[in-house]
């Protein structure tokens, strides 16, 4: 792709008064968000936020009451190939008779079409992703015999296996252990350098600042979003997370003596 | 009798021929039913088939095994929709709803087999054997009719086997990748229903749903690869199924369902207890 012909400012995502609801419970509402290409983005917001939801509405996962998603301008069923998904680790069960390489060939299933199987080149890009999370040795591995943070990096390599311009995670970093933290990191780091957009749903107000350089902070509707620099502050996180306002202050305190250190 | 006897036999052939063809199917799509935690769709499944066979039956008046399992297919078939329906549209758990579906549909077809059986219609068409599968009566009509269903669910289970894969293990992801995982899980029933089916004349309504659940149950301890667990479950599935009918084929008087099923019990009850690495003798030794 040559660099000069894309204009500086183009949104790899874009969602317009999304409403979203299950049931009776309305989980989204008008929500409005533009994430622009090569951020690493956040969502950030309380339990029951809603921010699951968002990803699989773009994902178009959850049938939607109101609203459109486009991914670099059109539609997700015409821009499939330009997304990459890591669900929550739990989704699945990591008994199921199967090896790490295995999983992470899921990731070219939609390139490869129906009925054909992964060849030889599947199988060495697969290997090849593996290695970027740093696990080309467990390859052989059964998942269920694999640390949890180690399942995560399977479905961090899985994704790359997609070969995406976007990728969504949703919570890949609940619960892992530090070197699959840092492994992840410096992964999303990279794909962020080559233009790649990282939108990831994460909990922890805590490490925020050091993992994304954008956020969107979501309650339902959307309380703000943009630059981490000018959208990350007290007063948001306050409106963000009402109750629970005090945690939400003292993390904030917290990041600002961090920063002030230095 | 040996297994030479067997397949110098025109009965005892077709017998043979018979569960081990069952035992393929179930063994092979037992795999996906027990991994989508679907054990007990098999037995609703099954137990829905016996109000399907007898309507058949009576709306025809036709033996011949193509209407009569066609008949059992649609109910079966008629069964998995009213389940989800349940599930989706009601708040009830799924074991609920099953039990519900599957009482129901059981209820139906004893009182419709009870009806024929004083009429005299259920002993000449052999419907009674269904309920615990009289494999002795097989005949080469129906061995026909079954290799062919046979044929189809295994092309069909190999064709889409990347899919089915994926639609068992992470059914989100598949969804995120543009899979049409709701009419997936449609065929992949469905194709479980036309296993039912075959076993019907074999094993019967009753005991069917071991078929599906046993052979992948115990493949599953051997191995940590899916083509080699349904590989295992198929060869298990044969085993029981030609154990089944030899021992049955040896006493008229013993249906064949049960056999088979205690067969396939030997089978799964060795692999839980010494299966290296998942058997429970393997754990215990290890905690030491």
């Amino acid at each position: 792709m040559s660099a000069p012909s894309t204009p500086l400012s183009v949104n790899a995502l874009e969602v317009h008064d999304l409403t979203v609801s299950y049931r009776d419970k309305v989980a989204l509402q008008d929500v409005d968000l533009a994430i622009p290409e090569g951020k690493r983005a956040a969502i950030i917001g309380p339990n029951g936020a809603g921010k699951s939801t968002l990803l699989k509405a773009v994902l178009g996962l959850v049938p939607t009451v109101a609203g459109s998603v486009h991914i670099y301008g059109k539609p997700y069923a015409q821009q499939r190939h330009l997304v990459g998904y890591v669900p929550q680790r739990s989704s699945v069960d990591w008994d199921f008779p199967t090896t790490a390489l295995d999983v992470v060939l899921m990731g070219t299933y939609r390139r490869l079409g129906w009925f054909r199987r992964p060849g030889e080149a599947e199988r060495a890009l697969a290997l090849q992703c593996l290695a970027q999370v740093g696990m080309d040795d467990l390859a052989d591995r059964q998942i269920g015999r694999l640390s949890g943070g180690q399942q995560q990096r399977v479905f961090l390599a899985r994704a790359l296996a997609q070969d995406a311009r976007i990728y969504l995670l949703d919570e890949p970093f609940a619960g892992v252990d530090a070197v699959t933290e840092q492994a992840m990191l410096d992964v999303l780091r990279a794909l962020a350098q080559r233009g790649k957009t990282i939108i990831c749903v994460h909990h922890d107000l805590d490490s925020a600042p050091q993992y994304f350089d954008w956020v969107a902070l979501l309650n339902v509707r959307l309380i703000a979003s943009g630059p981490l620099a000018t959208t990350f502050t007290a007063d948001n996180l306050r409106r963000t997370f009402g109750g629970s306002m005090q945690a939400a202050i003292e993390h904030f305190r917290h990041f600002e003596e961090e920063s002030a250190r230095g | 009798m040996s297994i030479l006897d067997l397949f110098a036999d025109y009965t005892a052939r077709n017998v043979a021929l018979g569960s081990g063809l069952l035992g393929v199917v179930s063994g092979a799509l037992g795999c996906f039913a027990v991994l989508r935690r679907q054990g007990l769709l098999g037995d609703v499944l099954a137990h829905a088939a016996l109000p399907g066979i007898c309507l058949a039956y009576l709306i025809t008046a036709s033996k011949s095994s193509l209407v009569l399992l066609l008949g059992a297919a649609v109910a079966g078939w008629l069964a998995a929709f009213m389940l989800l329906q349940i599930v989706q549209h009601i708040r009830l758990a799924e074991d609920s709803a099953l039990g519900v579906v599957l009482s129901t549909f059981f209820a139906l077809g004893i009182t419709l087999l009870t009806f024929m059986t004083k009429r005299g219609d259920a002993q000449q068409a052999g419907l009674d054997s269904f309920l615990f599968g009289q494999a002795a009566a097989l005949i080469e009509e129906q061995l026909v009719t079954m290799a062919i269903l046979a044929g189809l669910a295994l092309s069909a289970s190999a064709l889409l086997y990347k899919e089915f894969k994926l639609l068992t293990f992470d059914p989100v992801f598949a969804a995120s990748v543009g899979l049409p995982t709701q009419a997936l899980s449609v065929l992949l029933t469905s194709l479980i229903v036309v296993a039912v089916i075959i076993g019907l004349q074999t094993v019967g309504v009753v005991l069917m749903a071991a078929m599906l659940v046993g052979p992948a149950v115990a493949a599953r301890q051997w191995t940590e690869r899916l083509e080699v667990m349904i590989a295992l479950a198929a060869l298990f599935g044969a085993a029981a199924g030609l154990t089944g009918a030899l021992i049955s084929l040896s006493d008229t008087n013993i249906p064949t369902g049960p056999v088979t099923i205690l067969s396939l019990t030997v089978i799964v009850i060795c692999s839980l207890l010494f299966a290296p690495s998942r058997g429970l003798l393997w754990l215990r030794c290890r905690r030491r």
